[in-house]
């Protein structure tokens, strides 16, 4: 299995790892642990603790982080990586070094937990889905059935993605087959090109909807029949366990409940 | 160039009417920025800047930029002079792999990087049992940019060290000069301008690097997150504000202007 073993690879193996050792070199310096902290209840916590969320949570998660590192000052939570939810899986699947992940969706939490980095994720939130268009909507698009019209610009999350696959269930739901100009990695990017006014319509999450003063919602009949139950988990290759561990739990405690719901989100 | 311009007087016989093409070519290459620049909030541009999510985006990319360019020189200078001399197929054969990265899309050598390093590639589960891991770490970003900017380097230098020729190497060597002496006071000062040209181009090039990072390193703010990535991120609305995101494009674009200043005695087979 080991390519370095075959003889006609092993120089440029060699000089490959050397080079990368020396690279390596100025990001060990870096990643220093601060502290192996034995940390058990009751005890102060302190460590890094890096976050992968999907985008949907931006907002969420940056004050769920404030107020996790105001209650542990010893906790240095880095700036959250927040992409589209299958993006951040794969880069975890990959090697990516986080700690916790939250993603949009249970299927894709499901390929990190089918690959062994982690166990038992907990739900801890629920979205729908809600129509939006620019201010006015100068698109016309009025309901659902203006995302089937190829005249309109219609923006989607990717079927791959999360609040794609929700709004493809929805659309199916409702028999509309969309006209679609640009599927989108993230929900942010769609609600990004509907907010700029450069489409006419796509649909998002309604707590991405209610953050934004940019977009109009039309309520959707049928949307509360597809629902994105949000999972959270510390993955086992946490720098910090008891850090990550800790910082699920406050997700989904009391306090972290009531600050997702106060963003519009439901509870599990 | 040379086929259409009259060497005696330096201006040649150019049809007029090819203006036409000259015009909307150019406009098409300048008005697009100017839009850009015309976006910008220049009210808030100081503090869109220096956020701190885009100083850690900026300061990422100056680091990485300027390690990738060292990696670039070190490794880009000695396979320059190796081409320069080498016979003509050999010298076909090398230039013909170095300027893959230049050809090929940047997400392609960002899946093969990962497809070398990653977890489930050839050379990561060995480094893994050292205790390195590559992918998604600033040194990811380092090699993707070394990845897509080592041909700049190399083709401007080569360039450079095969036009001054081995005249002077030649007359060094019947002194007594050794190898080393004549490369490093002869052929690289002779080569100067070129050398300095392509360490620019290739900075560029790296700090202008977005697809091979984005898979190979990843998008984790102050780890990956260079400023093309923040600039992405901010278009699809996480992360830094699109404020921000157009302050960032405006600060690249005064960048490679600036560069491009530096380096405007650069044509491709120019004398020095």
């Amino acid at each position: 299995m080991s390519a370095a073993a075959r003889p006609s690879r092993a120089p440029i193996a060699a000089a490959v790892a050397a080079l990368t050792l020396a690279l390596a070199g100025c990001a060990s310096a870096q990643d220093a642990p601060t502290a192996s902290s034995q940390a058990t209840e009751g005890t102060a916590l302190d460590g890094e603790l890096t976050i992968f969320a999907a985008a949907s949570l931006t907002t969420a998660f940056d004050e769920l982080a404030a107020e996790f590192e105001a209650q542990h000052p010893g906790v240095d939570v880095r700036p959250i990586a927040y992409d589209g939810s299958s993006t951040l899986a794969t880069q975890i699947v990959e090697g990516a070094p986080a700690d916790v992940f939250a993603s949009a969706d249970e299927a894709t939490m499901a390929r990190v937990v089918e690959a062994g980095l982690a166990t038992d994720p907990v739900a801890f939130a629920t979205n729908t889905l809600v129509l939006v268009v620019p201010i006015g909507d100068p698109g016309d698009v009025e309901g659902l059935d203006g995302l089937a019209d190829p005249d309109r610009t219609v923006v989607l999350c990717a079927p791959e993605v999360p609040c794609g696959a929700a709004s493809q269930a929805l659309l199916e739901d409702a028999g509309v087959v969309p006209s679609i100009d640009s599927a989108e990695q993230s929900v942010t990017a769609v609600l990004a090109k509907v907010a700029a006014g450069e489409a006419d319509a796509g649909l998002v999450y309604v707590t991405d909807a209610a953050a934004s003063a940019d977009v109009e919602s039309i309520e959707v009949a049928g949307a509360e029949q597809v629902v994105n139950t949000y999972p959270i988990v510390a993955l086992d290759d946490a720098a910090d366990p008891d850090v990550a561990a800790a910082f699920v739990a406050f997700v989904t405690s009391e306090e972290g409940r009531a600050v997702l719901a106060g963003l519009g989100f439901g509870a599990p | 160039m040379s086929a259409v311009t009259d060497a005696a007087s330096g201006r040649g016989f150019v049809p007029r009417s090819l203006l036409v093409p000259v015009v909307l070519g150019i406009a098409l290459l300048v008005v697009p920025l100017v839009a850009l620049v015309g976006r910008a909030d220049w009210s808030t541009i100081v503090d869109d800047v220096t956020a701190p999510a885009a100083l850690s985006a900026l300061g990422l990319s100056l680091q990485t930029g300027l390690a990738a360019t060292a990696l670039c020189v070190v490794l880009g200078v000695p396979i320059a002079l190796c081409i320069a001399r080498a016979g003509d197929r050999l010298a076909a054969l090398l230039r013909a792999i170095v300027t893959v990265p230049l050809v090929l899309p940047p997400m392609v050598g960002g899946v093969a990087l990962l497809f070398l390093f990653g977890r489930t590639g050839w050379l990561g589960p060995i480094l893994a049992d050292w205790g390195f891991r590559v992918p998604f770490t600033t040194p990811a970003v380092v090699l993707a940019q070394t990845f897509v900017a080592l041909p700049f380097l190399v083709l401007a230098v080569e360039g450079a060290v095969r036009s001054v020729g081995v005249g002077y190497e030649e007359t060094a060597a019947a002194l007594g000069a050794g190898r080393w002496r004549i490369l490093l006071r002869v052929t690289l000062p002779l080569a100067a301008p070129g050398l300095v040209a392509g360490v620019i181009l290739c900075f560029a090039r790296a700090i202008g690097e977005f697809g091979a990072t984005a898979l190979f390193a990843g998008n984790a703010p102050g780890v990956t997150q260079t400023m093309p990535l923040a600039i992405y991120t901010a278009f699809n609305g996480a992360g830094v504000s699109q404020d921000t995101a157009i302050a960032l494009s405006l600060l690249l674009l005064v960048t490679s202007v600036a560069v491009l200043l530096v380096v405007r005695a650069w044509r491709p087979g120019a004398p020095r």
